[in-house]
């Protein structure tokens, strides 16, 4: 029998990881990505990898990393999978440091451990602050290994378009686009895995990189995938506002001391450093006196929305808090930390050495994704997901450094077991009609697009949903304006199909690609705002003023959209999660656990 | 501050055999510009300055925080990533090229490819047995982690590259960025097992001979890689080698 064949989309942790096991497994793999896979989003991962490793004589476990991660999820996530994640982090540090990632080191050449918010463990590996970056060449060093040695074959600057499914409904591979050539052609495969990240375009600006539309997911959603918790969206304390994007600065700086606070005078415009101690507001450190600054993501992006919008003591009037690095040393600043004040000063032109930063929460993760069971796969047979394009492992809140460990875990779940469904696969029997078929669908629709005589610019209307996701999607959320969003996001679908593409060749045309990613992003932005206008209770990031508590009776459980495609709108469907390791309780960071 | 603005002149080329032409942009100027976001905000109102209705820009582009390595472009001449390069630092009009030394795909993008497959040639990872469960790592100083991690930054950007006058087609100079990494892994108490191999391939034509030393990578660098450092320390062993292996005939 031949080796079977896999198709990875995807060349982030997820996907690299996935890719080194089926290779180890004599697999063959073709490896998809939109961009060359060194320069994946991955990258931009700054603070660390999580593994309780108890190197520093804490008396820490992976059942309290289990334990965190669940409670800092407030208990969304089904708990198995969660509790084996952190069961083979240790695993999955040894295995990196033997790849050769520079972490840094203790005095006696140890991993050094930081802390991270939502524990109170220094829990997490570090690479400077460059870990997403240094974890992710050292997976793509390994990939390059087995592509030279003809056991990978990469296709960078393809971008997949949708699965070929047969007539039974199962995938027999993939269709996709040659972004220079713009040649649409079908690969086939007895296994696909997806591992295409987060959809931050969905919100304009955000912490992602450019590729991080959401487009694979939601063109498969749209083809049967179910689609899970999409409206659990992670907004990040603490980014620098810009123009292109919102620059994530790491939660590590917090973790190495950093400090958030705000001058007790409304519209203070003195130099931050001549303002004395008792001047300044240190709003976490006062609310939240166990964890302080290290309070999980969504408790203080509330908090800084809290200081900024109610009580109107946000910097010189503006929405913009301090983040304070000028107490701790320098030499210690750039030995731990210097990728990420490297950035603030290349582009606020500031050194956050001398002078506090000025930050603004900015959407950052996507806790939701596609519904995958425990061994990775989808509900259409043949389709696998890893890392954050799937729901599977940070529940209605992700914790700092958790999302590089769950995109090696989920990837090193997903990779063996596509190869061992497609070991068991029955061939297609009847030839190759569903992939000339599906070529041809893609196919118009790019002519459509191509040939569209309309008055809407593309980007123009990007930057539409950009501002209306993030205005009512994100942070606060009230029933009404969800209601509202999702009026317009059904007017903008109607806006899309009047839409004037400026380019119309048939070379390197960015245009097609992005316009293409446009309507999926348009069809998945529908899942989230019907998502949280569903879900009457405030859990972990999402929060509704006129639902202020969690409601386990009514929402302990996990959101599934579907398409339907008559309707040309989501459906929905609640699934029990599984709380069978620890049972739900509060979740409150002004006290410890 | 009414009124300001920002031109933009861009080097562009339709497909890789056509013949390249320039056009120019006026931009309202706004605090923090770049030049992606001003690339972006082209794409979003397509028109050149004298009011002609054109295409978006193609350009390679990523993370926009200069650590993906994509969006490298000649900025007034300079070899640089284009996402921080902030347009208020930036004498006008801006003038925008591709690379010079690398195959043009369209406008601003290039086939930068060449340097995987450099990185290849010379086996630019940690030789490991499995990726099973088999233990820790062997142990690393800080004093050694403090060596390996400024070079494990190189973003691939190839700007090191671009600007080294020994780089291109006649020599087929591997490039800085390339013999760092021989540096890297060749230091690396498991990745040196493949150590003479490395050495080897940066012998002869296209290897490390080629340098000249001009040192434009090191000035180029935007993550500030050692890169003459470890040109020429791992010029020092190949030599060693080459000289060893002449006796051992």
């Amino acid at each position: 029998m031949a080796a079977p064949r896999i198709i990875v989309i995807g060349g982030g942790l997820a996907g690299l990881a996935a890719v080194i096991k089926i290779a180890e497994m004599g697999a063959d793999v073709d490896l998809f990505s939109i961009v060359p896979v060194k320069r994946s989003h991955s990258v931009c991962a700054q603070g660390g990898i999580n593994a309780a490793k108890n190197l520093k004589g804490e008396g820490d476990s992976t059942w309290i990393h289990f334990d965190d991660t669940v409670y800092g999820g407030d208990f969304l996530a089904n708990q198995p999978p969660v509790k084996d994640m952190c069961e083979a982090a240790p695993g999955i540090i040894d295995l990196l440091d033997r790849m050769g990632v520079p972490f840094n080191r203790t005095p006696e050449g140890l991993l050094d451990f930081r802390r991270f918010g939502g524990t109170l463990y220094n829990r997490t590996a570090f690479a400077g602050a460059t870990t997403g970056q240094q974890l992710l060449y050292a997976l793509d060093e390994q990939v390059r290994r087995y592509e030279s040695e003809g056991k990978v074959k990469k296709y960078e600057h393809w971008e997949f378009l949708s699965a070929v499914l047969d007539g039974n409904r199962v995938c027999r591979g993939i269709c996709a686009m040659d972004l220079r050539s713009m040649e649409v052609r079908t690969f086939p495969a007895d296994a696909i895995i997806i591992a295409t990240g987060g959809n931050g375009a969905i919100f304009g600006k955000s912490t992602n990189s450019v590729v991080c539309t959401g487009s694979a997911q939601s063109a498969l959603y749209q083809q049967g995938c179910y689609y899970a918790n999409g409206e659990f969206i992670q907004v990040h304390p603490t980014c620098i506002p810009g123009n292109d994007k919102l620059r994530l600065m790491s939660e590590s700086a917090r973790g190495e001391g950093g400090r958030v606070w705000v001058p007790k005078a409304p519209g203070d415009k003195r130099d931050p450093k001549t303002i004395p101690q008792n001047e300044r507001w240190y709003f976490l450190e006062e609310w939240y006196p166990k964890y302080g600054n290290l309070v999980p993501r969504d408790i203080a992006t509330r908090a800084i929305f809290k200081v900024v919008f109610e009580l109107n003591l946000g910097i010189d009037g503006k929405p913009m808090v301090y983040l304070d690095l000028t107490h701790i040393d320098r030499k210690i600043l750039d030995r731990k930390l210097e990728g990420i004040l490297e950035i603030y000063e290349k582009f606020v032109g500031d050194d956050p050495r001398d002078t506090p930063m000025k930050i603004f929460p900015g959407m950052h993760y996507t806790m939701g994704g596609l519904w995958i069971d425990f061994k990775q796969a989808t509900n259409i047979p043949g389709i696998f997901a890893a890392g954050e394009c799937e729901y599977q492992y940070h529940g209605a809140n992700r914790l700092g450094a958790n999302s590089l460990v769950s995109c090696i875990y989920g990837g090193q779940i997903a990779g063996p077991n596509a190869v061992k469904y497609a070991r068991g696969l029955q061939a297609l029997p009847d030839g190759n009609g569903v992939f000339e078929a599906e070529k041809k669908k893609q196919e118009d629709a790019n002519s459509l697009l191509m040939n569209n005589q309309g008055t809407e610019n593309p980007f123009r209307l990007w930057q539409e949903l950009g501002e209306l996701m993030t205005k009512d999607c994100t942070v606060i959320r009230y029933n009404k304006n969800l209601q509202q969003t999702d009026a317009k996001l059904v007017e903008m679908l109607e806006r899309f199909r009047k839409v004037n593409l400026s380019d119309r060749t048939q070379w390197a045309n960015t245009s097609v690609a992005f316009t293409r990613q446009l309507y999926n992003m348009l069809q998945l932005a529908r899942v989230i705002a019907q998502g949280a206008r569903m879900r009457d209770e405030s859990r972990g990031a999402h929060y509704k003023p006129d639902f202020p508590e969690r409601d386990d009776k009514n929402f302990l459980k996990t959101t599934k959209a579907y398409f339907a495609p008559d309707a040309d709108e989501p459906k929905f469907e609640f699934e029990e999660v599984d709380v069978s390791l620890i049972p739900p309780r509060p979740r409150k960071y002004d006290a410890a656990k | 501050m009414a009124n300001k603005s920002v031109i933009i002149k861009i080097k562009r080329q339709n497909n890789p055999t056509s013949n390249s032409y320039w056009e120019e942009f006026e931009l309202a100027w706004h605090p923090g510009m770049n030049v992606i976001s001003s690339l972006m905000e082209i794409a979003a109102n397509p028109v050149t300055r004298d009011g002609k209705a054109t295409t978006p820009i193609t350009y390679d582009s990523n993370c926009l925080e200069e650590v993906c390595g994509s969006c490298a472009m000649l900025i007034n001449g300079r070899a640089r990533m284009a996402c921080s390069a902030l347009i208020d630092n930036l004498e006008q009009p801006v003038k925008l090229e591709p690379f010079s030394k690398f195959p043009i795909v369209r406008d601003l993008a290039t086939d930068r490819s060449v340097i995987f497959e450099n990185l290849k040639i010379v086996k630019a990872w940690v030789p490991i047995d499995g990726t099973y469960d088999l233990g820790p790592g062997p142990r690393v100083s800080p004093e050694e982690q403090e060596q390996a991690y400024p070079i494990s930054r190189c973003i691939s950007c190839t700007c090191c590259m671009e600007a080294c006058p020994q780089f291109n087609e006649d020599t087929g100079f591997v490039g800085a960025a390339t013999i760092a990494q021989v540096r890297l892994f060749n230091t690396h108490p498991t990745g040196k097992e493949l150590q003479r191999e490395r050495l080897s391939a940066l012998m002869g034509d296209g290897g490390i001979q080629e340098c000249g030393y001009a040192q434009n990578c090191v000035e180029v660098c935007p993550k500030d890689i050692p890169l003459t450092k470890a040109i020429s320390e791992v010029g020092g062993a190949v030599m060693k080698q080459a000289i060893g292996d002449l006796f051992r005939r």
